[in-house]
């Protein structure tokens, strides 16, 4: 193991601490056990021209991306830092899918922490590379390397005459020893011709015809089209069932039953028809008779479940935090301000649903997996199939959306054991019924709030009590979570000064499978404090701006509650000046037409800080979105317009959240089943989303997230600023603004 | 029984049951995966192609529906990505994961062969079958009228 492994890794486990609360660190320390040794292996320093970087005698170069695209951009953001260190014209670059090999790739992609997390790593494997091939160039001409100089895919020695290709030089700089990644020599940020620009995505051209292979597209010879009837009760397994008509259907291949396997991430097993294709299979499925066991889960519905949150808030949690006496300084507070906060599940519904493709034959296995976790696929795979992990060949596609529920692995458990049995190639595919009602969902919560003001309007005591099904709690074996190291600290970290500071956390028991969706606990810890903070605010007769900015209050550094160890401290001044930039492109405090009203928000989430003006109308039962206006510091954006895509993008999906997202419960199984009576936001309702990048020398930190939390609680704030009433469930319903 | 249609310009004749969707015809019969499974309900519009040039969803069109008509899939609109409207969409970088890119791009052919002008309101109407969870709506807009002034100068210089 060489120094630079070492660098490699903490670099890794940075990213892991930052994105990480739930969905790096809580997946990986606490599931690492089964799922994800792969991931976290030491690694040693690979030769770049075995793992980043294919030069071919032609001079084409071929960057090769270790993680997974989902449509946040990594397959052009991460070949770009590439591309800058080796000096390449970007126009002429090549990029492809990595294989999926842990010992040398950190697959793993969420937590948005792939740009964080490889910034480094990219940079020093671009420059190593770079080095090698002026070395290589100093050596055929027999002159200095300090004469050499890379250029556009190329050594130049002097005049232009000496200018030896990557192609022509490939072949002797490979087999040069790599030069040690603590001190290869990395570009001048003032030189960069390729980070720091406006890039259209790589892979856009495919998108806009049609050839882009995503999971669902993968096609091999001889394969057969999978559905799987699963138990609508969750945790219900297959009693007994009768496949005599499903048989009887044209196209209908094999039908048979699977196994519940996993934990965390499971499967509760169910029947499953294979045909010659999708079609087939769906109406194989509809034929089936089945007798399921519908287990324990059967009782409960989302009005048990608020009642185990009434009942669970009626008591003291457990302490998370606390600091001074908020108890004491709320019994004799002048100003006291309460609220409670609640939310349901919600779905992640990616466009494209689940799938999974596997062929198991005996000396090895190939598979085709739109997944964020490749490698956690292979060794389930290679365990279901029992061939060694480096027998499985894990292609990772194009993913139809992510948001964290491609991070689970429930549908590649299902697709090995179908393929296992069947031994021929096998596509699982879900229905968006089984999507919608078969998913892990951003888990419902409750909360109450206390807050005092003291005389001067300064926060005197901010209480929080909250309790929820958790996702950390999914993956302990008896079904319990540390709330101090869980997703629940988040909102243990909050930028408002106050001497009395409480929160509590009490579990709320469900069977409803949860996981991270799109930003994790920040989606409603977000909504929480940016809401409270707003009502403290109204309650001091305040402007929520300047409230905003007194209670943050000096520029310093706060430590990150939820990692102390290896957390990035929250930096208040950056934080300060999201909220003034974007309040200052919103021209907040200007007038606005009529009827029309402003609200603000400010937070810190994945190393990131994002601030969200939101102009809102209400009229007859209805809230419209004129406008959002976004300032984010992310560090140095590697791809502006990356940045600003995923932050118009985290806005819709934020916008869902407050106008739509619900998943019910009720016998134990899901209400809700596509499109119809789950609702996404739809074009007419997207508002003008103006993006502000603060163009920062910082370090690159999380994007593909931070803007979500923002959304709704700047949202519900203008609504207040329009109407008096608060928002205080989501998503909003017409007679809480009526 | 067989089916038969033109596709993309050419004639194709397919033996499936008849009342199987277009959708899985083109996608698991014809291996033509550009068109996308979403949904299954005409709910979201990832799976619309052109039937005698208006869109419609073909994940409930039964492929006996359409003997002797003319389907357009993505794959029709151009080789290689040439067609205005897939012009406009890569200068606007709409993709984000691309999988409704499909469904939103032949929408708004349909659209710009009806109104070759559309207003934001036109657009709306157009577009509003054609879910991205992505959130790319906003550049879908812009992408709209800059293909509409794409093809407007087309026709200027043809004139």
């Amino acid at each position: 193991m060489t120094n630079a492994s070492v660098v490699n890794r903490r670099d890794f486990l940075k990213t892991g601490a930052a994105g990480g609360v739930a969905l790096v660190i809580g997946f990986h320390l606490s599931a690492s056990a089964f799922a994800d040794q792969a991931q976290e292996q030491e690694k040693k320093t690979p030769n770049p021209f075995d793992a980043w970087v294919r030069v071919a005698p032609d001079n084409n170069v071929t960057l090769i991306l270790g993680k997974s695209e989902m449509g946040q951009g990594i397959m052009t953001a991460l070949p770009m830092i590439l591309a800058e260190e080796l000096c390449l014209d970007w126009k002429r670059v090549k990029i492809e899918q990595a294989p999926t090999n842990p010992k040398i790739y950190d697959h793993g992609t969420g937590g948005s922490g792939s740009v964080s997390g490889s910034w480094l790593p990219m940079r020093r494997a671009g420059a190593a590379a770079r080095e090698m091939f002026v070395s290589a160039a100093a050596a055929r001409w027999n002159v200095s390397r300090d004469t050499c100089k890379a250029r556009d895919g190329g050594i130049l020695h002097g005049a232009r005459k000496n200018f030896l290709t990557y192609g022509e030089l490939v072949s002797d700089a490979a087999k040069l020893p790599v030069p040690d990644f603590n001190t290869v020599p990395l570009k001048n940020p003032n030189d960069f011709t390729i980070i720091g620009h406006d890039t259209r995505r790589f892979e856009g051209q495919g998108k806009a015809t049609g050839a882009a292979i995503f999971g669902l597209d993968s096609r091999v010879p001889g394969m057969l089209f999978a559905v799987i009837a699963r138990c609508p009760v969750f945790g219900g397994k297959v009693k007994s069932f009768d496949a005599t008509k499903t048989k009887a259907v044209p196209g209908v291949r094999d039908v048979f039953a699977i196994d519940p396997v996993g934990q965390g991430a499971f499967t509760a097993g169910g029947v499953a028809v294979l045909a010659d294709n999708s079609w087939a299979a769906i109406q194989g499925r509809k034929a089936l008779q089945i007798i399921w066991d519908e287990g324990p889960a059967a009782s409960e519905s989302s009005a048990s479940l608020r009642q185990q949150f009434l009942d669970n808030a009626a008591k003291p949690g457990k302490v998370v935090r606390n600091e001074g006496d908020a108890g004491a300084a709320l019994a004799e507070a002048t100003k006291k301000i309460e609220a409670i906060y609640e939310f349901p599940f919600a779905a992640h519904a990616t466009m494209e649903p689940m799938n999974c493709t596997v062929h198991i034959r005996s000396d090895g296995a190939e598979a085709w997996v739109p997944t964020q976790a490749p490698q956690w696929a292979q060794q389930i795979i290679a365990q279901t199939a029992k061939l060694p992990p480096e027998k499985v060949i894990v292609h990772t596609t194009l993913m139809g959306g992510g948001f964290g529920r491609r991070y689970q692995a429930d549908f590649v458990m299902e697709a090995a054991q179908v393929a296992k049995v069947s031994g021929k190639p096998v596509m699982v595919f879900w229905t968006r019924e089984d999507d919608m009602q078969h998913g892990f969902y951003r888990p419902a919560s409750y909360h109450h709030f206390s807050g005092a003001l003291d005389a001067k309007g300064n926060l005197a005591a901010w209480k929080h009590f909250q309790t929820s099904t958790s996702i950390e709690a999914m993956w302990n074996p008896k079904g319990e979570e540390n709330p101090e190291k869980s997703e629940f600290a988040t909102a243990a970290f909050i930028p408002y000064q106050t001497p009395n500071y409480r929160v509590e956390y009490t579990l709320a028991k469900s069977s409803v499978p949860r996981a991270w969706w799109r930003s994790v606990e920040h989606s409603t810890s977000g909504f929480v404090v940016e809401s409270f903070v707003d009502e403290l605010a109204a309650a001091a007769g305040a402007n929520p701006l300047e409230f905003r900015l007194r209670l943050i209050g000096e520029d310093r550094k706060i430590p990150d509650f939820t990692n102390l160890k290896e957390g990035k401290p929250l930096d208040t001044a950056r934080l300060k000046g999201v909220l003034r930039l974007a309040a200052e492109k919103a021209a907040w405090g200007k007038p606005l037409p009529k009827g029309v009203s402003r609200g603000i928000s400010g937070y810190y989430s994945f190393e990131s800080y994002t601030a969200a003006v939101v102009e809102v109308s209400v009229k007859d039962g209805a809230v419209k979105v004129h406008r959002i206006v976004y300032a984010v510091d992310c560090g140095r954006p590697i791809n502006p317009e990356g940045v600003r895509a995923q932050v118009e993008s985290a806005a819709i999906y934020g916008l869902s959240a407050a106008l739509h997202d619900a998943i019910t419960i009720n016998g134990g199984r899901v209400e809700q089943s596509n499109f119809h009576d789950y609702q996404m936001p739809r074009i007419a309702e997207t508002p003008k989303t103006e993006v502000h990048v603060v163009m920062s020398q910082e370090e690159p930190t999380g994007i593909g997230e931070p803007g979500l939390p923002v959304v709704a609680p700047a949202m519900c704030n203008a609504i207040f600023a329009a109407t008096g009433k608060r928002i205080r469930r989501l998503p909003i319903r017409a007679e809480d603004l009526a | 029984m067989a089916t038969s249609f033109t596709l993309n310009g050419k004639a194709q004749s397919v033996d499936v049951s008849p009342d199987m969707p277009l959708l899985w015809v083109l996608r698991d019969t014809l291996n033509m995966t550009g068109t996308k499974f979403g949904c299954g309900m005409a709910l979201c519009g990832a799976c619309t192609v052109h039937i005698n040039g208006e869109a419609t969803r073909s994940c409930i069109t039964p492929v006996s529906s359409v003997a002797g008509k003319k389907i357009t899939t993505i794959e029709g609109l151009s080789a290689d990505g040439s067609h205005p409207v897939q012009q406009a969409w890569m200068e606007e970088d709409v993709p984000q994961c691309g999988y409704c890119q499909s469904g939103q791009i032949m929408s708004a052919v349909a659209l710009l062969s009806k109104k070759p002008n559309p207003t934001d309101t036109d657009i709306d109407d157009a577009m509003s079958g054609n879910i991205c969870r992505c959130g790319t709506y906003q550049r879908i807009r812009k992408a709209i009228h800059r293909a509409a002034s794409m093809q407007a100068g087309k026709a200027k210089s043809a004139a």
